[in-house]
C-alpha cells in the first residue's frame, strides 16, 4: 500500500474478504512498528543538545499530535463542504454552475500549498486555523470530484425508478444515490487524508505547529537524524490513514454492489 | 390529503383517461405527444405499441407525472392528476421498467418493501407482503428474499421487479418495455405469467413495446403509434389484425396476420365441426346410419363418461351386428382442449393421419371436431365479424 496508490480516485475495487482479519491488522502493525522503532531510537543514541532539543519524547508526541489534529479538522472541514457541494453541483437546478465552482476549487489545488499557507498567514496572521484553512483549500478538489463522479456514475434508471414508485427526490438522494456513491466519496475521502498528511507538514512555516516542525528544525540545524525522524513519522502517519480510510471504506461500502 | 392515498390505493383497475394531452420537451421543436386522447377501461390491459420515438414512453411516463405534461389532462379513477401530489400519485402507480431498475444495494426484501414503507406500513405488514408477493410472482420467499439483485438472473430481477410494483397493491401498472431484454424464453414465461396475474388481479396496466407478437399476445386493446404520437388505431388484437386501419399498421404488423390470428384464437372460441358420435353401448347400426347420413365414412366411438375412444369406418360397422363398442378401429389419438390456440390445433391436425381432430371439454368429455375447414371457417368468420363491426363504427361516426 503505498501513497501514489491510494491517491489514486478509483472504482471500488474488489477488497478481500473481512475473514482475514490477520492481514487486515498486520500492515498498520508493521507501520506502527516503523513508527516505534524510530521513536526508541531517537531516545537511546547519543544526541547533541540541538538534537534533543528537537527529539524530545514529549516534543515528539506533542508535534504528532498537533499534526493529527491539523489532519482532522481540514478533512473535517473539507467534507463537510464537499459533500453538500457535491450533491448541490449534481442537481439539476445547479448543473450550470459546475464549471464555475470547479474552476476555483481547482485554483486551489493548483497554487502550490506553500505560497498558500504564507500568503494565508501575510493576509490574516499565523496560527492553527490558517494552516487549517490552507490545507482545505489544498485538498477539496479530490473529495469534491469524487462525490460528484459518484453520484453521477449512478445509472439514471435507478433514479427513474425511485422516482417512478413514489420516492420524493430527497427519497432517492438518501436511500438510492448516495448509498451507491460511497464507494467512490470515501476514496476521495482517503485521497484528502493522506494529501492532508503531507501536506500539513508546511504549517511549521507558520507557527502552527506539526511534525513539519521537525523537518525545519533539522534543515536549519543541519541535523540530519531529526530530519529523517520527521518524514519517517510523516510517511507511517499518512500509511495508517490511508489504512484506515480503507477499513472505512470497506465496512461503509453498501453490500450487493459487487 | 389522506384521502388521495385510499382512493389511489387497493385492488381491482380504474379507468384512465388522457384527454388532449401535449408534451413539448424544452428546447425541441417538434412536440414529443400532440393533442392525445385515449381512454382505457377500468382493469383492461392496453399496449401502446410503435417504432422508438414515437413518443409511447412520453405518453405513459405523463400518467404518473415523471413527465409532466404541457397541456392537456390526464384522469385516473375520474381525479385529474394534477391535483395529487405527484410523489403520493406514484405510489398508487406501479412502475415496472425495462431490466427491472432494482436498487443494486438493497435485498430483495428491501426492493419489494420501499413503497409499502413509503406509505407507512408497520414492518410486520410489510413483510408479510413481502413473502406473499415473492410467492406471487413464482420466487420462493426463503430463498430470495435477502438476495441482491445482483446474484439474480434477468428473469428473476424482473420478476422482483413486478413484485415491487404490486407491492401496495395499485389499481394502475405502467410497464415500460419490461421484458425487452430477457430472452426469448425468458420473456415467453413472464409473458404467461403476467397474463395469469392479470386474470387474477384485474389491473389496469398500460404496456408500453415494440414488439407486435408481444402486444398482440399481452394486450387487451392495443393503440398503434406513429412518429409524433398519433394513435393511428386503438383496437382488440383481433381487430387490428383482421383490419388494419391503414398501410402503416399493415406494415407495422410486418404481415402474416392470418398466421397471428390462429395463435390468438381459441378452440372453444370457434363453431366446432361435429362427426358422428356414439358412446360403446350405443347399437352398431344406428351409428352406421348416423355415419352414412354423414356421409363421411367414419364415425367417433365414446366410452361410458363420453371420452373419445376410437375411429371406425362405415365398413367396420357394416359387418358389426352388436353394440358400437365391440367394433374394432383406430385409436381417437390426439385429443385438443378449448384453451387449445388455433396455431396448436392446426399443428395436432398437420401431425396426425385423421382429416380431424376431436375436441374435448371439462373431463375429457367429447365436445366436437376440427378440421382444416373448421379453422379456415373460423378465420373468414373473424375477419367478417371485424369488417362489420367496423362498418357499423363509421356508419355510427361518420353521419
Amino acid at each position: 500500500m503505498t501513497l501514489t496508490e491510494s491517491a489514486e480516485p478509483a472504482t471500488p475495487a474488489p477488497e478481500p474478504r473481512l475473514g482475514r482479519s490477520f492481514w487486515l491488522a498486520l500492515s498498520p502493525l508493521c507501520y506502527l512498528a516503523i513508527g516505534a522503532a524510530m521513536i526508541v531510537y531517537t531516545q537511546v543514541t547519543g544526541l547533541d543538545s540541538l538534537e534533543r532539543n528537537s527529539l524530545g519524547l514529549g516534543f515528539i508526541v506533542r508535534r504528532t499530535w498537533e499534526h493529527v489534529e491539523l489532519v482532522f479538522f481540514s478533512t473535517l472541514l473539507v467534507l463537510a463542504i464537499a459533500l453538500p457541494l457535491g450533491v448541490a453541483l449534481t442537481r439539476r437546478g445547479l448543473r450550470r454552475a459546475t464549471p464555475a465552482v470547479l474552476a476555483v476549487v481547482n485554483l486551489g489545488q493548483a497554487t502550490p500549498a506553500v505560497g498558500l499557507v504564507v500568503l494565508l498567514a501575510l493576509v490574516f496572521r499565523i496560527g492553527f486555523w490558517i494552516a487549517v484553512a490552507a490545507l482545505v483549500a489544498y485538498s477539496l478538489l479530490p473529495a469534491l470530484r469524487n462525490t460528484m463522479v459518484g453520484l453521477q456514475q449512478v445509472d439514471p434508471h435507478l433514479v427513474d425508478a425511485g422516482r417512478g414508485i413514489g420516492m420524493s427526490a430527497a427519497g432517492v438522494l438518501f436511500k438510492v444515490e448516495l448509498p451507491m456513491a460511497v464507494p467512490v466519496i470515501l476514496s476521495g475521502v482517503r485521497t484528502t487524508l493522506v494529501l492532508n498528511v503531507g501536506t500539513a507538514s508546511i504549517a511549521a512555516f507558520i507557527g502552527a505547529g506539526g511534525l513539519g516542525d521537525l523537518i525545519t528544525a533539522g534543515v536549519s540545524t543541519q541535523r540530519n537524524l531529526v530530519l529523517v525522524t520527521g518524514c519517517v513519522l510523516i510517511a507511517v502517519l499518512a500509511l495508517l490513514l490511508d489504512w484506515l480510510g480503507g477499513v472505512a471504506q470497506r465496512y461503509l461500502s453498501p453490500k450487493g454492489l459487487s | 390529503m389522506p384521502e388521495a392515498a385510499n382512493h389511489m390505493s387497493g385492488g381491482k383497475g380504474v379507468p384512465i383517461e388522457l384527454r388532449g394531452v401535449t408534451k413539448v420537451f424544452p428546447g425541441t421543436g417538434e412536440p414529443a405527444v400532440l393533442d392525445l386522447d385515449l381512454t382505457i377501461e377500468a382493469g383492461e390491459t392496453v399496449v401502446l405499441l410503435g417504432p422508438s420515438g414515437c413518443g409511447k414512453t412520453t405518453t405513459m411516463r405523463m400518467i404518473n407525472r415523471l413527465t409532466e405534461p404541457t397541456s392537456g389532462d390526464i384522469l385516473i379513477g375520474g381525479r385529474n392528476s394534477r391535483d395529487i401530489d405527484p410523489d403520493r400519485l406514484r405510489r398508487g402507480i406501479g412502475y415496472v421498467i425495462q431490466q427491472a431498475g432494482l436498487f443494486p444495494h438493497m435485498t430483495v426484501a428491501g426492493n419489494i418493501a420501499q413503497v409499502p414503507r413509503l406509505l407507512g406500513w408497520d414492518s410486520r405488514r410489510v413483510s408479510e407482503r413481502v413473502d406473499e408477493l415473492l410467492a406471487l410472482v413464482g420466487l420462493e420467499p426463503a430463498t430470495f428474499r435477502d438476495r441482491y439483485p445482483r446474484k439474480l438472473s434477468g428473469g428473476q430481477q424482473q420478476r422482483v421487479g413486478v413484485a415491487r410494483a404490486l407491492a401496495a397493491d395499485p389499481p394502475v401498472l405502467l410497464m415500460d418495455e419490461p421484458f425487452g431484454a430477457l430472452d426469448p424464453i425468458n420473456r415467453a414465461r413472464l409473458q404467461d405469467e403476467l397474463l395469469r396475474l392479470q386474470e387474477e388481479l384485474a389491473k389496469t396496466i398500460v404496456f408500453v413495446t415494440h414488439d407486435v407478437d408481444e402486444a398482440l399476445k399481452i394486450g387487451d386493446r392495443i393503440a398503434i403509434m406513429q412518429r409524433g404520437s398519433r394513435i393511428v388505431q386503438y383496437a382488440s388484437p383481433a381487430e387490428i389484425l383482421a383490419h388494419p386501419a391503414d398501410d402503416y399498421v399493415e406494415q407495422y404488423l410486418g404481415g402474416g396476420s392470418s398466421m397471428r390470428l390462429l395463435s390468438l384464437t381459441r378452440v372453444g372460441d370457434i363453431e366446432l365441426d361435429q362427426v358422428p358420435h356414439a358412446t360403446e353401448d350405443t347399437d352398431a347400426g344406428d351409428l352406421r346410419a348416423q355415419a352414412e347420413a354423414d356421409g363421411r365414412g367414419y364415425a367417433l366411438v365414446l366410452d361410458r363418461l363420453r371420452r373419445p375412444r376410437r375411429w371406425v369406418t362405415t365398413k367396420a360397422l357394416a359387418g358389426a351386428d352388436g353394440t358400437a363398442g365391440e367394433v374394432e378401429g383406430e385409436p381417437a389419438g390426439v385429443l385438443i382442449g378449448g384453451r387449445t390456440t388455433l396455431q396448436e390445433a392446426l399443428e395436432a391436425l398437420l401431425n396426425t393421419d385423421n382429416d380431424v381432430v376431436p375436441v374435448v371439454g371439462r373431463r375429457q368429455v367429447y365436445a366436437g371436431a376440427v378440421s382444416l375447414g373448421t379453422v379456415q371457417q373460423a378465420i373468414q368468420t373473424i375477419k367478417s365479424r371485424e369488417r362489420d363491426r367496423r362498418r357499423r363504427q363509421h356508419g355510427d361516426g361518420g353521419e
